[in-house]
């Protein structure tokens, strides 16, 4: 089967994030006077197969321990699906 | 030692430094030869250098991608054997992501890439990298930086290790050598510039001693830290006849 991961790499709470710092202070500047603050992360779209469900979650977790976060600065999340096209084509059949 | 210190300079694509070490190199003695990232093995060298630039376009972070080059093992080896390695730069972000040393290199705190010169505290001679004869704790040494993240982050624990263990070598400082938030370029954590391992023998900093080679250019006080090396190997003849 397809899947897509949308995994969300975020700086871990505490780490001064500068880029969000200051897109809150865009924001402020225009006058969205109620913002609080902004923190950037990193969206990663991940289109890969896997047999199901449980062999996708495992290879996503798997990928973000070994490359895609840094544990020292970042954590990561992720929801997980099945690609939509199939799903389409599997509901046609 | 009669022959100078041979010396890989790794090359990933995107290194931009490679040159300068390579240049830097008859004013030291080495013998300085370039290793392509995808090579498994750095031949008979006494020393390896990971240069600054953008490994791999700092693509996801910066020396993500680079740390699972081919080369990177045979690195990790080296650096485990005891062998000294130095990064500079990007070269100090792909040793820290490669888990040679602990904590990471952030966005500089005001957004800015920042190249200048800048005074440095030597906080300790040890190792192959800063030897007493070249350098004394408390000089105030001046190298180029070039960055745009070189913000040094570790947690607070990990921070606390690094100064007992005395891993922590260079600062950035005032010309004074004071070690002062008006002094630190980019927000690094305790003003870190530079790191060694527990063991000593790799050395992470973020400055270019490769450009303070020449007085015609700005100055030489990183010649000091690249002769260390050949001091070092020269008080150590059964590391230089292991062939590390």
């Amino acid at each position: 089967m397809r899947w897509l991961a949308d995994v969300h790499v975020r700086l871990r709470p505490g780490i001064a994030d500068p880029e969000g710092q200051t897109i809150a202070g865009g924001l402020k500047a225009l006058g969205f006077a109620t913002v609080n603050e902004v923190r950037a992360g990193k969206l990663l779209r991940i289109a890969f197969d896997a047999a199901d469900r449980d062999e996708a979650e495992a290879g996503v977790a798997e990928m973000c321990r070994r490359l895609l976060a840094n544990p020292v600065m970042e954590t990561a999340d992720w929801e997980l699906r099945v690609e939509a096209d199939q799903v389409a084509g599997e509901v046609a059949r | 030692m009669s022959r100078g210190p041979r010396v890989a300079v790794v090359v990933f694509p995107g290194t931009w430094s490679e040159r300068d070490f390579v240049d830097a190199a008859p004013a030291v003695g080495w013998e300085a030869r370039l290793v392509w990232h995808t090579s498994a093995e750095l031949g008979a060298v006494d020393a390896v250098v990971l240069p600054g630039g953008f490994a791999h376009g700092d693509h996801l972070r910066t020396g993500a991608i680079a740390r699972f080059s081919p080369v990177m093992r045979a690195v990790e080896d080296f650096a485990a054997a005891g062998g000294p390695v130095l990064g500079s730069c990007n070269g100090f972000q792909i040793l820290c992501e490669a888990g040679l040393l602990p904590g990471v290199l952030l966005r500089n705190d005001h957004l800015q890439f920042r190249c200048d010169w800048q005074a440095l505290r030597v906080e300790r001679t040890a190792g192959p990298w800063l030897d007493a004869d070249e350098l004394t704790a408390g000089d105030v040494i001046s190298l180029p930086i070039s960055h745009g993240e070189g913000r040094y982050h570790a947690d607070p624990d990990v921070l606390d290790a690094l100064d007992a263990g005395g891993q922590v070598v260079l600062r950035y400082a005032d010309p004074d050598g004071r070690v002062v938030p008006d002094a630190n370029p980019n927000g690094s954590a305790r003003g870190i510039a530079g790191v060694l391992n527990p063991a000593g023998n790799v050395l992470g900093l973020m400055p270019h001693p490769e450009r303070a080679a020449d007085d015609e250019v700005g100055g030489t006080d990183g010649l000091r830290i690249l002769r260390s090396l050949g001091r070092w190997l020269s008080a150590q003849p059964a590391v230089a006849e292991r062939g590390l």
